[in-house]
Formats: structure tokens, C-alpha cells, sequence
């Protein structure tokens, strides 16, 4: 059984745009239940999902969206059949009624601009220091998760958010570094600043999470 | 250079001969597509200026040297890389008073190991990717300088000497947090 304990990867360039992005969360939070009339849970149309505001039970936590009903999926307020969701939840010839809900998954774009927002804040955390020559963010600790980022003399930030348990993360951010450098950099045909899609990449960065999960796994 | 017959062979590593040898072949096609000796020499350092801008940062993640706050020190790093990258040791010297100008003296230069220019290539600058790299990566630590060759071998100097001139630092490039 393998922990999944690094969750998202983020490489920004010098520029601030996201040029890298891979998400290794394996815990799908998926929740499927059978209801009856009338719906215990309470749901709106928040930035065109269907979402829970109130109301959570087995699983099914607020902020969960919907992505399913009977098995046909759902997006924003719009089955793939063409139906209205709210309307087929007021019809209560619909029910006994399947719904699936899983945990907010953000889309490409919400992502790149999530990571072009980190830019200034970082640059933000330098100026609020009271310490003169302040570095920038490098750790952001929550409950549920960590966030840490290693800038590099050329401006480039590489960002992970991580379980906050996770160790040696410091050397993972060293490792991504030289993976940067080794087959992005050294592809001649990776232009510099733009989005980074290469193959080996891919596989050695996929490698360097497996050895950080397995000596975690063999520390704990 | 002797050859070690029994020398175990590294499979990652490549003949500095074959190094030498690709070199070799960049400029000869480039003399050939070009048919300027200006044209080569710009060409040669563009192409050292985008390798260097690239190696900059692998360079950074493996010798981790940490930022220059002083023209000696990027010599230093200079140094350090030729020596890791090439495996010369070049000599750092010929301090200008104000402390802005330096010279990278290079001996042996790994490229010309086997060249010889002919007489009507007597402009060309043949190892003119070596100032191209340096100014690359210097600009990708927010340094600007001028590098160039002030003395080659080649051409029947004694040595084969690079200066290296500060110009500026690229204070609005510099990323935040740092200085």
C-alpha cells in the first residue's frame, strides 16, 4: 500500500506563469448514495458547480460537487442528457435517486491562475517582513495539508503541497531542480518560460515522488 | 594526450575527442552555411549565450554555490565551472584597478585541442561560444557582461585569453527576496 503524501506539484517560471503542473493526489474522494424525497442535503450553483452548502452526511462534506446522477454525469447545472439537475431533483417521480459527489477538482485554467496569484504573494512576503532581506514564502502550513517552495537564483519557483507529515522535502525540491535542469533544460527543443512537456520529464519526476513515498513509507 | 588502453570505459561519458571533434564539425558547417567570418563569430556566441543560459541553472542545482555579491566571487564561479563542465582549471587574472574587468586564461583550451586556422580564417574567433556561455548565465543571475576574446593561441598568441567585463546588474530582474 502506497501513502500518497505529495499532493500537487507547481513549477513557475521566472515570469510567474505556470510552465508545470501535476497532481498525485490518489485519495479520489468520491461518495455515490441513494436517496430518497425529500433531499436531506441542501445544494446551490456556486461558480458552476453543483455544490453542498449544508446539510452533510456519510461522507458527503460541504463543498463537495456534484458529478453524477444515476449515473449520468453532471456538469455545472446540466446533465449529459441534456436535463436540468434542479429540476430533476424537484420531480419526486425521480427518486428513489443515485447521486455521486466528489471533492472540487480545480479545472487548468482555475490552476494557472491559482499559480499566478502565488507570484505576488511571495513577492508580498519579502516586503512585509520586519526583517530587511527576507526570503519570500517557503512554507504555508495548514490542518490538512503543506505547502513549500524553493525559488532559485534565476527566479524560478518549484512548488509542493505535500501531507503536513512529509519529511525531506527539501531535498525532494532539490531533486526537482535538477530534474528541471536535466531534461527540460537540457531538451534543446523546451523553449525557455513555456509550459513544460517532456516526456522524460514526466517519468524521472514521477520516479523522484515514488523514492520520496517509499522512504517516508520506510521511516514511519 | 596519451591513450590509456585499458582506461574503463564510462558509459556515460564521451571521448573529450569526440567533444572536440563535434565542435569542430558546428564550426566547419557553419563557415559553410554562413560564408562570413562576422556571421560565424556572432553565430558561435549566440549559440554560447543560449547554452549558457540553460547550463546556468544546472549548474545552480548541483554546485549550489549561492548568489555573487562581488565581481570576484562570480570569477570565482566562472572558475569553478569551466572546471567542472570542461575539466580545465583556467586562471583568473589581469584585475582591472576598478575591480570590474577580469581575464580568463585558458590553458589548454579544450576546443582547439587539434586546430590549426587556415590563413583566410584569421578573423574567425573559433572558440567564441565560450564568451557566449559566460555572458548567458550571467544574465540569468541578473549580471551583465561583456565577454570576449582578447588573446588566442590559435592566431599565434601565447595564450588564449578571455575578458570579462561587468556592466551592470539587472536590478529589476532580480527575483523577489532576493536583495
Amino acid at each position: 500500500q502506497v501513502i500518497m503524501t505529495v499532493y500537487s506539484i507547481y513549477i513557475l517560471s521566472k515570469s510567474g506563469g505556470l510552465i508545470y503542473q501535476l497532481d498525485n493526489n490518489a485519495p479520489l474522494i468520491e461518495h455515490e448514495k441513494t436517496f430518497s424525497y425529500p433531499l436531506e442535503l441542501k445544494l446551490e450553483l456556486i461558480n458552476r458547480n453543483i455544490t453542498v452548502v449544508f446539510g452533510q452526511r456519510d461522507g458527503i462534506k460541504v463543498g463537495h460537487v456534484l458529478t453524477n446522477l444515476n449515473g449520468i454525469s453532471v456538469t455545472g447545472a446540466q446533465m449529459e442528457d441534456g436535463r436540468n439537475v434542479f429540476e430533476v431533483l424537484k420531480d419526486t417521480n425521480n427518486y428513489p435517486i443515485s447521486l455521486k459527489f466528489s471533492r472540487l477538482k480545480l479545472s487548468t485554467n482555475e490552476k494557472i491562475f491559482q499559480a499566478s496569484m502565488f507570484y505576488p504573494l511571495y513577492a508580498l512576503a519579502c516586503q512585509l517582513s520586519p526583517e530587511p532581506k527576507s526570503s519570500g514564502i517557503q512554507v504555508v502550513e495548514m490542518d490538512n495539508f503543506r505547502l513549500q517552495c524553493l525559488q532559485t537564483l534565476t527566479g524560478v519557483k518549484f512548488i509542493v503541497i505535500c501531507d503536513p507529515k512529509q519529511n525531506s522535502v527539501d531535498s525532494f525540491l532539490k531533486k526537482l531542480y535538477e530534474i528541471y535542469a536535466d531534461f527540460a533544460l537540457k531538451n534543446p527543443f523546451y523553449s525557455l518560460e513555456m509550459p513544460i512537456r517532456c516526456d522524460l520529464f514526466n517519468e524521472n519526476l514521477k520516479v523522484a515522488i515514488e523514492q520520496l513515498e517509499k522512504s517516508t513509507l520506510n521511516s514511519v | 594526450m596519451s591513450r590509456q588502453n585499458l582506461r574503463a570505459i564510462d558509459p556515460k561519458k564521451v571521448s573529450g575527442e569526440l567533444f572536440t571533434l563535434t565542435y569542430g564539425s558546428l564550426v566547419a558547417q557553419l563557415l559553410k552555411d554562413y560564408e562570413n567570418v562576422e556571421e560565424v563569430n556572432r553565430q558561435l556566441e549566440r549559440i554560447g549565450y543560449n547554452i549558457g543560459m540553460r547550463l546556468i541553472e544546472d549548474f545552480l542545482a548541483r554546485a549550489n554555490p549561492g548568489r555573487c555579491y562581488d565581481f570576484r566571487d562570480t570569477a570565482d564561479k566562472i572558475q569553478q565551472a569551466f572546471k567542472l563542465y570542461l575539466g580545465v582549471s583556467p586562471s583568473i587574472g589581469s584585475w582591472s584597478p576598478g575591480g570590474d574587468e577580469f581575464s580568463v586564461v585558458l590553458d589548454p583550451n579544450p576546443l582547439t585541442e587539434f586546430v590549426e586556422l587556415p590563413d583566410h580564417l584569421q578573423n574567425l574567433r573559433y572558440s567564441n561560444v565560450l564568451p557566449g556561455v559566460i555572458r548567458g548565465a550571467a544574465e540569468m543571475v541578473q549580471i551583465e557582461v561583456l565577454a570576449s576574446f582578447i588573446a588566442d593561441s590559435l592566431k599565434g598568441d601565447n595564450i588564449t585569453e578571455i575578458r570579462v567585463k561587468f556592466v551592470k546588474r539587472l536590478e529589476d530582474a532580480v527575483p523577489a527576496g532576493e536583495d
